[in-house]
């Protein structure tokens, strides 16, 4: 699902050379839970924007659902990001002067896909959130909690391979944040890919995989939390939301 | 995203801050709406003067006679014959000849203007009498001392008595009143009721000339105008031997020439009215800047949930093309109400053409995009990963 073969970011600034990612191998498969845990600077940032699609790497390849990322363009990354990747942000990151509704809607408008579809897509990833009775909301009239919960419908309504959060607990309390994590967690076993980005140990310890990065390089990382078989078979159904669990109940039929 | 969500965006930003709105339409407002209302102005006033003009006919040309260097003249006998010898091209004639005298009946008096002229003048010149009748062929060859009077000398030398066959001294010598015009021009001084018409044959007398310096003409046919004047020029040459001891003019002619002059009166103002909508246009160029700094995390959230350059790009171009044609039919609402206000308030005929309405609209868009494509373009430009990290 994830690949990452040997690679660097390396920043030029002036004289001095930066390497945020100094040589990182890794793989993710489908229906991990994985958090990549490492202090401020050592280059987790950085990493997960080119997980996320969001940079390129300076040197190496990165494969996502087989194909390979390092040599997309601005608007390939785009549209790849719309269609493959959830992201969770620490601030939230809802448009303040859209909806609950309109929120989640976003990401399905720039995958082209019809209103009617839309708002229904929208407001079934509400209701797995349990927020669907604030959709005409408006962002700040919600808790962080609550906006966390919408933020999170918002990455699911798209069906994406993965979900990526950056430190979704961040701006929480810790009570509302173990809600949030417990919600992942139950997502992660409905099927869902998650990537936890984090600097806290507590929080990462939620994830069924550690790694641990620091000055660029993996400095530990316990291991595939996915046996190989279960990986294989649901890479047949790539891009599901409910994924190897679905296929495994036999309940959608393309399996 | 379609055009219909980066509208309905669009128009929800522009009502989240109405007041900001407003401020950056307010150039484009402003220019739209002065170029209506000159453009509404001059299309007025064109139309009035064409329509004056027309009221005299479009048929008609004029013949002046300056006979500079010579002392040969024009007899009114040489006009007769070229009608009489064309009448495939030219239907009637009058002499003309101007006078200002002071018209006295009892003790009122006014200072006004005399026009000499003959039987086929009212006609030819679509005046009609309400009152009494117009010059007779009889009035102009036996020189008889009458006149038709305008509502104007009717109403200050009368009061409200009736004019007809009272006589009233113009320069001191005594006219009978036959006819009154029919009022065309509220009655007012200097206007179109403001006239005195006589025999010609009497005029020279007022006029302290014996020769005649100008003639009207109609010619029977209005497309073929060009070769009746060709054919009066070429009689006029055979009489004058030099081509600037007359001048032949067609009333189409005076049109056009003042239609150009109007035309061209309205485009220079319309271009200075135009500068205020290039002010408009950088206007929305700065608070489209300051917008798109603003939402600088917008941007980054939208580019990370998949938006690609031309969505974002389109997003922020529509929102300026919205907001400049928001301004401009506010301005276009504008600029046709003051024009009538304007019109009413300086008695202008007031003709806004929807040509002019259309164009100012498409301008007004044309704007909103051009002045919006540059901070569309930075927008659209943004790396996601600063524009998340912005606060």
């Amino acid at each position: 699902m994830i690949r990452l073969e040997d690679v660097y970011k390396i920043y030029q600034m002036g004289e001095n050379e930066v390497r945020a990612i100094d040589g990182i191998t890794l793989e993710i498969r489908e229906n991990e839970m994985a958090a990549i845990i490492g202090q401020s600077g050592s280059g987790k940032s950085t990493c997960m924007n080119i997980i996320g699609c969001l940079d390129v790497p300076t040197q190496g390849k990165y494969f996502l659902n087989g194909q390979d990322v390092s040599l997309m363009n601005d608007d390939e990354l785009a549209d790849f990001r719309g269609k493959t990747l959830g992201f969770i942000f620490q601030q939230y990151n809802l448009i303040p002067k859209l909806s609950v509704l309109e929120n989640v809607e976003l990401p399905l408008i720039y995958q082209g896909i019809p209103e009617k579809e839309r708002i229904e897509l929208a407001v079934r990833a509400l209701e797995k959130v349990g927020i669907a009775d604030k959709k005409l909301n408006m962002p700040s009239q919600l808790s962080g909690g609550q906006q966390q919960r919408v933020s999170i419908a918002r990455a699911l309504v798209g069906n994406p391979s993965i979900i990526l959060a950056d430190e979704p607990t961040g701006a929480l309390d810790s009570r509302t944040g173990r809600e949030v994590l417990e919600f992942l967690q139950s997502l992660n076993e409905e099927g869902n890919t998650i990537i936890l980005i984090t600097h806290d140990m507590g929080v990462a310890e939620k994830a069924k995989r550690i790694i641990r990065i620091s000055d660029g390089k993996i400095v530990e990382d316990s291991g595939h939390s996915v046996p190989e078989q279960i990986e294989v078979k649901s890479y047949e159904r790539t891009g599901s939301i409910k994924g190897a669990a679905a296929a495994a109940f036999g309940r959608e039929g393309t399996a | 995203m379609n055009f219909k969500q980066s509208f309905r965006l669009a128009i929800k930003s522009l009502k989240a801050s109405k007041m900001r709105a407003f401020l950056t339409m307010l150039g484009i407002i402003i220019g739209v709406a002065s170029v209506i209302i000159l453009v509404s102005l001059m299309n007025g006033l064109s139309q009035d003067m064409t329509s004056r003009f027309e009221s005299m006919g479009t048929n008609t040309i004029t013949v002046n006679v300056m006979g500079r260097g010579t002392n040969r003249t024009l007899s009114v006998d040489e006009v007769e014959q070229l009608v009489e010898d064309n009448p495939k091209y030219l239907d009637q004639y009058s002499p003309k000849v101007s006078a200002s005298v002071t018209a006295k009946y009892d003790v009122n008096s006014v200072d006004t203007s005399v026009i000499g002229v003959n039987e086929y003048y009212d006609d030819m010149q679509s005046v009609v009498v309400s009152e009494g009748r117009f010059i007779q062929y009889i009035d102009t060859l036996r020189r008889l001392k009458i006149c038709v009077i305008g509502t104007y000398e009717a109403t200050e030398l009368f009061g409200g008595a009736d004019p007809i066959g009272e006589t009233i001294k113009l320069n001191g010598s005594t006219y009978t009143v036959v006819g009154v015009l029919e009022e065309t021009a509220d009655s007012e001084e200097s206007s179109a009721d403001d006239v005195i018409y006589v025999p010609y044959t009497a005029a020279t007398r007022l006029a302290n000339s014996a020769s005649i310096g100008t003639y009207y003409l109609t010619a029977v046919d209005t497309d073929r105008i060009e070769e009746t004047m060709t054919i009066i020029e070429n009689m006029m040459y055979s009489v004058f031997d030099d081509e600037d001891a007359y001048r032949v003019t067609s009333m189409s002619e005076m049109i056009d020439t003042v239609n150009e002059m109007t035309a061209s009166i309205a485009m220079v103002l319309v271009g200075i009215a135009g500068i205020s909508l290039v002010v408009g246009g950088i206007g929305i160029m700065n608070i489209m800047l300051v917008s798109v700094t603003e939402r600088t995390r917008e941007i980054g959230i939208r580019k990370s949930l998949g938006a690609k350059k031309k969505d974002i790009m389109r997003q922020f171009l529509i929102e300026a093309a919205t907001t400049s044609s928001a301004g401009g039919v506010i301005g276009i609402v504008l600029g046709i109400g003051a024009a009538y206000g304007a019109g009413a308030v300086m008695d202008m005929t007031v003709a806004p053409s929807w040509n002019a309405v259309a164009i100012a609209f498409s301008v007004s868009v044309a704007i909103g995009m051009i002045f919006g494509y540059f901070p569309a373009n930075k927008a659209a430009k943004m790396n996601p990963i600063d524009a998340l990290r912005y606060d």
